[in-house]
């Protein structure tokens, strides 16, 4: 599914990932921790295409195309998605009309008709439940006022929308309290499959406890320093990350 | 000879078409002798600093359009907004075409400025309005001078006006290039609520200079609800002068969005004449090429407990400039005053650039006075998030500029009006993003 090799980003000349491999195949959870700092976010900006990071060295593949020279919306296209930290807020245009016009334009990227509109009611009904949606919710303008675990919510919602192939999670548990946390994770097993992946970014274990990694690996100033299986997550909750730097270290 | 000796020479020739033994002409001799001495505005002026006339006084502008041009309801049904039921005053080439029209004279007047300026049953009203509340400098005096035609609208006490009333001056082309000079009377008295568009129109690409004048005098707990398309060919240029009285408790509320023409400039001023009074102006301005918008608006807090609200957003493409001018005046008298402005603005181009300057008089001492003014680029962060949702990027630079102005459109209560105005925006943005913003 995705195949990264040697990956390294920087952004206004500072080195921000230095050599990052990672493969993730189709079915297959991964969780990437690490510090603050470390690069996570920029690994899951640069993966989804964000203009302002320039990748100095290396490649990114998806299902074996190389789509480093694709803009952002052109690899949502194919299939990826990037749930954010901190998602944006846009006055004035609904859930409802966001999710039709994302959907519709990458319908329109693939040479097909806009989705019917009795079929889209039904798409929205359906994963609105899922996550626990109102309708009143769906009216209401895109993020504004949104309480944090709203926004996820509506995050992961856009992705039950778009069904994508790679989901990049970035630290979607922070500012979740149990229950929303637990509605959220149970969105994204639902619509895990063997044939779409997902990576979630995460600073705790946490939500690791309900969206089980198959890997979990630790990015440590720009590289990918360690990694295991589930057990790793449940390790460095325990024992923080100053064992793993002194390892690197040694 | 110059545009400016060419109108004080026609004033003669203008004098053979009107009773010039009325009080009205008085005032217009009056004003006539102001322009005279005043000529047009130049940079040299403090309010005209970054907005010159130059490049359109420069045309052979014909001052009386001397055909009778007219033009058929079908070809131009879309500046309408046809699809409600309301009253409509239209004009061609300054000259009133009344099978485009609906007026009326049943409970309430809404007819021409040449009936209500020269029939005597309404010199009432004309010798205690007309004129009253209008600027007198150069451009609104030329005005004076040459006023005759326009809308004149009285609402009596107690009457919601259900209808909007459609404003609309069209111009033909027929002539190479034509001045217009529209003056229009609103009265809205005690308890009575009315609802106005206003637009101008030209129809070809010949060059049209339009100075208009507008008195409208809100008395006592009255509700004006006004709306200015100005959305016309890039030959167009429109100095809108705009003048509002205000009684105790009423309220007023002009939007204005500037799409299009040549160069735009809205002198808009406010006038609180009573306490607990609430002036609201909003604006969107979205233009390109060499398109220049200017707001020049004015809050006078007069008495006590009033409030005022400015809310104007800009978007400048290419090399298109824009002024936004506002002052807001707090007399000694007006406590307790609470005075909001914002000016918003978004550059896209390099070449683009706005002027904007608020000015704050304020001379007592237990007042709520915010301004603030912001300049800047669409947040990048903002277009990553609509893109990597698969939102092409000229959708999402749509989708975020509509975002950014939509706020605008809130207090818009005509919903038909809101539709057009979404519909010139995604328009003018190039886009069509699947549903009706």
């Amino acid at each position: 599914m995705l195949k990264i090799n040697n990956l390294h980003a920087s952004i206004e000349d500072k080195a921000i990932l230095k050599g990052i491999n990672l493969e993730v195949k189709a079915g297959e959870v991964h969780a990437i921790m690490g510090p603050n700092g470390s690069g996570k976010s920029t690994l899951a900006s640069v993966i989804a295409g964000k203009e302002e990071y320039e990748i100095t060295e290396g490649n990114i593949f998806l299902e074996g195309e190389d789509i480093e020279e694709l803009a952002a919306e052109e690899r949502a296209h194919k299939g990826v998605f990037l749930s954010f930290q901190y998602p944006i807020e846009i006055p004035g245009v609904s859930v409802t009309n966001f999710i039709k016009t994302a959907i519709n334009e990458t319908r329109k990227a693939k040479g097909l008709d806009d989705m019917p509109a009795k079929d889209m009611l039904k798409m929205i009904r359906e994963k609105s439940e899922l996550l626990e949606i109102d309708r009143k919710f769906l009216s209401r303008s895109l993020n504004q006022g949104f309480s944090g675990g709203e926004k996820k919510r509506n995050e992961i919602f856009q992705m039950a929308m778009l069904e994508p192939k790679l989901a990049i999670l970035d630290e979607t548990d922070s500012g979740l309290d149990i229950d929303a946390l637990r509605i959220v994770a149970n969105g994204v097993n639902k619509l895990k499959s063997k044939d779409n992946a997902v990576i979630v970014i995460t600073h705790y274990q946490r939500l690791l406890d309900y969206i089980v990694p198959d890997f979990v690996h630790v990015l440590l100033n720009g590289k990918i320093v360690k990694s295991g299986g589930k057990e790793l997550a449940h390790e460095l909750e325990a024992k923080g990350y100053d064992w793993i730097k002194e390892e690197v270290n040694a | 000879m110059s545009l400016k000796e060419k109108l004080v020479s026609s004033f003669m020739a203008f004098e053979d078409t009107v009773d010039v033994h009325s009080s009205v002409h008085d005032i217009r001799t009056e004003a006539i002798k102001t322009f005279e001495a005043e000529g047009f505005p130049s940079k040299r002026q403090e309010d005209w600093k970054y907005t010159s006339l130059n490049s359109i006084l420069k045309h052979d502008y014909s001052v009386f359009p001397k055909h009778d041009n007219d033009i058929e309801f079908k070809d131009v049904k879309k500046y309408f907004i046809h699809e409600i039921d309301a009253y409509k005053i239209i004009f061609i080439d300054g000259k009133y075409a009344s099978h485009l029209s609906q007026t009326t004279h049943d409970g309430l007047d809404v007819c021409l400025m040449s009936a209500a300026l020269t029939k005597p049953k309404y010199k009432v009203i004309i010798d205690n309005y007309f004129n009253k509340i209008a600027k007198k400098d150069g451009l609104s005096s030329l005005n004076t001078a040459f006023s005759m035609e326009g809308a004149y609208i009285n609402i009596p006490k107690n009457k919601v006006v259900e209808k909007p009333i459609q404003i609309i001056h069209f111009s033909t082309g027929n002539e190479a290039a034509v001045m217009l000079q529209p003056r229009n009377l609103i009265v809205v008295n005690e308890n009575s609520h009315v609802q106005i568009i206003e637009r101008h129109q030209s129809l070809t690409d010949n060059p049209v200079l339009t100075n208009s004048v507008t008195e409208i005098f809100a008395n006592k707990r009255a509700i004006v609800d006004y709306y200015k398309i100005q959305n016309d060919r890039q030959s167009a240029s429109l100095i809108d002068n705009t003048f509002i009285n205000q009684k105790q408790e009423s309220l007023a509320k002009v939007h204005t969005f500037s799409f299009g023409g040549k160069l735009i400039r809205n002198n808009l001023e406010f006038y609180q004449n009573g306490e607990r009074i609430d002036s609201t102006m909003k604006g969107i301005t979205i233009i390109g090429d060499k398109q220049h918008v200017d707001h020049n608006t004015l809050v006078h807090h007069i008495e006590p407990n009033c409030e005022s609200h400015q809310d104007y957003k800009g978007i400048f493409d290419d090399s298109s400039t824009g002024v936004f001018n506002g002052k807001v005046v707090v007399e000694k008298l007006a406590q307790k005053t609470n005075a909001f402005q914002a000016n918003n603005n978004i550059l896209i181009s390099d070449k683009a650039s706005i002027n904007t300057k608020p000015q704050l008089e304020i001379f007592a001492d237990d007042v709520k006075c915010s301004h603030g003014c912001t300049i800047g680029q669409l947040d990048e962060s903002a277009m990553f998030y609509l893109r990597s949702r698969g939102i092409p990027e000229k959708e999402a630079r749509a989708l975020l500029m509509f975002a950014f102005s939509n706020n605008v459109l809130d207090s818009v209560k005509i919903p038909e009006i809101k539709n057009r105005i979404t519909k010139i925006i995604a328009n003018k943005l190039g886009v069509n993003i699947g549903f009706d913003l």
